[in-house]
């Protein structure tokens, strides 16, 4: 629904819009059912409302990146005791990098998505900012989006207020999917289940281990370390307390095939990230607000910006941020620029 | 629009659509005993009549079916029963689905079939069914056909031709092939889609159909044939006949030109295909950019998702990744010169701006 009512924002507005939908993986083969048609209903109904609007609309094959750039990047991770964001990959990949590509090369002006943030432009450009309807914000995961990607970006949908407004549009647009169900977590990834996923790619992340303690104590027996994440409290099994306390994941340690536990209050102060992305020219140290996870409130920040596209993030209070995911800078509703977690070795 | 896509469907012909009309005010089933019922069988044998002598056979021999795909279904169901069933690697999926495990025949960097590894093959094992396909859809690469015939027959092999794209657009006679059947489709030549034939060859005599249904088409194909359909299809083949290599030329050379590379050009091909590489900018680009210019054209084989797929027969000629850098430009029996001046205009500059946006950047 989200593209679809862009798609008709624009074209109402005057704009000539030509709809893409980029196929990302075998339908067939992501559900688990052999001989169904490659394309998911989704393509079909993209079709269907372009035709509504009478504006072209057209399939990319998006296969092969996609199960390099993101699903392989994704089990990677996990193989190496991360906790990767394929959304971001994708975000940074298939859709700005190449779309926004080929989009240059048909001689598009702007190429506008349905994702749930805005850009604002500001005295120094176009800046990223939250969507208006915080329960639907989709900053965290556009923080690697460059500048230059950005300039020729617009977001629609992110001045919304809520899904009712959104979906207020699309009906009085006539576009008949307004009831569909929201797009699940992690697309590629069957019924929610991901460690089969990942472990299907790579079966090392899905051999048996030790769960220790900080001291190193076995406590308990793992059954992959594509099933953990830091921060989880799930599946420790013995684990679960230690001493009496309630224990959490803190650390994975893939050469050993390891997994780490200790107190819930475990934490630290200081976050290395790598593959840092600006989205304004950095003042150091710079204060503002980190979210270290998709769904948590961002919490006060230093940002010290290093060469080489690293930084390190002091945080006000300790957290135990997992390797892999993203660590996103904002002041106020503005994303500044943010970077992948990078394991402490 | 400029319309270069032709291989996958031709305009209609103007005779068609009045054979169609004339078609249309017929009410009758020709199994009918009644009036109604012989006017409406006139019109069918007529119409079986014509495409028998078009296309080299006997009336008797020649089998209605809804299109080409069914007529290659069919072939590969009725000849190749009993028999294995060998395919050439350019095969369209209309005969590759219907003998999914089939052995694959190789073809060389033009597309054409390799008759020395057909004859090892033939020479040792159970009699075959080889099927080959008279002209390609994507490349237009014409396959020795009368050679390959020759070969089966003295191994005792059948051979099933698929002369969809080559059929109107290129003298075709069963009979000079030596082929025992040939798949031939309306909506190729210039006819209305929903129809096509199995022309057999007349030695065949057991004959499994694949839709029993009321014993039409001698019990080789039941169900109640399309009256208008196959009354388009036989006028349009009787129009048909046109030579467009002059025009197909034009456009070669305006790609080469900016940097294109003919695929299949060392082999004899279909004066109207052309099959044209860009090297490092993928296929559907080049189809989008150019249908955003009112040009159009197709790439590899568009799955039902109109996804653009890495073509299977541009692999099979080693092309490599070239193989996913083609287009296939395709002209209409009523392509005219100003259509292909439209196309080299709008290929140089799709090509310039395709290049500058798509090339490699420095991560």
């Amino acid at each position: 629904m989200d593209s679809s009512t862009v798609a008709g924002l624009l074209h109402e507005a005057g704009h000539e819009v030509i709809g893409v939908t980029l196929q990302l993986y075998d339908h067939g083969v992501a559900i688990g059912r052999k001989g169904a048609c490659c394309a998911g209903q989704d393509i079909h109904d993209a079709r269907r409302i372009a035709d509504h609007l009478g504006i072209p609309h057209y399939v990319i094959d998006a296969e092969q990146r996609f199960a390099e750039a993101v699903i392989r990047d994704f089990a990677n991770g996990y193989a190496a005791g991360e906790t990767p964001v394929p959304c971001v990959r994708c975000n940074q990949t298939v859709k700005f990098a190449d779309l926004g590509a080929l989009a240059q090369g048909l001689g598009c002006e702007r190429l506008a998505t349905g994702h749930y943030v805005q850009r604002i432009d500001g005295p120094d450009g176009p800046e990223l900012h939250r969507s208006a309807d915080p329960t639907r914000d989709q900053s965290w995961f556009l923080f690697a989006t460059t500048r230059m990607q950005l300039a020729q970006s617009l977001f629609p949908l992110g001045g919304m207020a809520s899904k009712q407004a959104v979906r207020a549009e699309a009906e009085r647009l006539g576009l008949p999917v307004a009831l569909k169900p929201d797009s699940q977590d992690i697309c590629f990834v069957p019924a929610g289940n991901y460690a089969d996923t990942v472990v299907r790619l790579r079966p090392d992340s899905g051999t048996a281990g030790d769960i220790v303690s900080r001291d190193g104590r076995l406590l308990a027996r793992h059954d992959g370390i594509a099933r953990y994440t830091v921060g989880q409290t799930k599946r420790l099994g013995s684990a679960s307390f230690d001493g009496g306390q309630r224990q959490t994941v803190v650390a994975l340690d893939p050469r050993h095939r390891r997994i780490v536990v200790g107190p819930r209050d475990t934490g630290t102060r200081t976050v290395h990230l790598r593959e840092v992305n600006w989205l304004l020219q950095p003042v150091e140290p710079m204060a503002c607000e980190v979210k270290l996870r998709a769904r948590e409130a961002p919490q006060p920040a230093t940002v010290v910006a290093h060469a080489g596209s690293t930084a390190t993030v002091t945080l006000a209070t300790p957290a135990l941020p997992a390797p892999g995911q993203a660590c996103v800078f904002y002041r106020g509703s503005r994303v500044l620029g943010g970077g992948i977690v990078r394991r402490d070795d | 629009m400029v319309y270069l896509d032709a291989n996958a469907t031709e305009p209609l012909r103007s005779e068609a659509r009045e054979a169609m009309l004339a078609a249309m005010a017929t009410t009758g089933n020709p199994s009918s005993v009644h009036a109604a019922g012989r006017a409406a069988r006139k019109l069918l044998e007529d119409a079986r009549e014509a495409l028998a002598a078009k296309f080299g056979g006997r009336p008797s021999d020649l089998v209605f079916t809804s299109g080409g795909t069914e007529a290659d279904a069919l072939a590969v169901h009725a000849l190749g029963a009993g028999r294995r069933v060998i395919v050439g690697a350019t095969e369209h999926d209309a005969v590759r689905a219907a003998a999914p495990n089939a052995l694959m025949l190789p073809v060389d960097r033009d597309g054409v079939a390799d008759l020395a590894t057909l004859q090892r093959w033939l020479s040792a094992g159970p009699p075959a069914l080889v099927c080959l396909m008279l002209a390609n859809n994507e490349t237009g690469t014409i396959q020795p056909i009368a050679r390959a015939a020759a070969l089966c027959r003295g191994f005792g092999a059948c051979l099933h031709v698929d002369a969809v794209q080559a059929a109107g657009r290129m003298e075709v006679k069963l009979t000079s092939l030596g082929a025992h059947s040939l798949a031939i489709s309306s909506h190729k030549l210039g006819g209305p889609p929903g129809a096509g034939a199995l022309l057999l060859d007349p030695g065949i005599s057991a004959f499994t159909p694949l839709i029993a249904g009321g014993g039409q088409e001698r019990g080789r194909r039941g169900g109640t044939p399309p009256l208008p359909a196959i009354a388009g299809f036989a006028a349009a083949a009787v129009a048909s006949s046109h030579d467009l290599s002059p025009l197909r030329d034009t456009v070669e050379a305006a790609a080469i030109a900016v940097g294109a590379v003919v695929c299949g050009a060392g082999a004899p091909r279909l004066g109207n295909t052309t099959c044209l590489a860009l090297p490092g900018v993928r296929a559907d680009a080049q189809v989008i950019a150019l249908d955003l210019e009112g040009i159009a054209v197709s790439a590899g084989a568009a799955c039902s998702s109109g996804k653009v797929t890495t073509s299977h027969v541009l692999t099979a000629m080693g092309l490599g990744p070239l193989a996913g850098q083609a287009i296939r430009v395709s002209l209409a029996w009523n392509a005219m010169e100003t259509d292909v001046a439209a196309f080299a205009a709008a290929y140089a500059r799709m090509a310039d701006r395709l290049r500058k946006a798509l090339a490699p950047r420095a991560a």
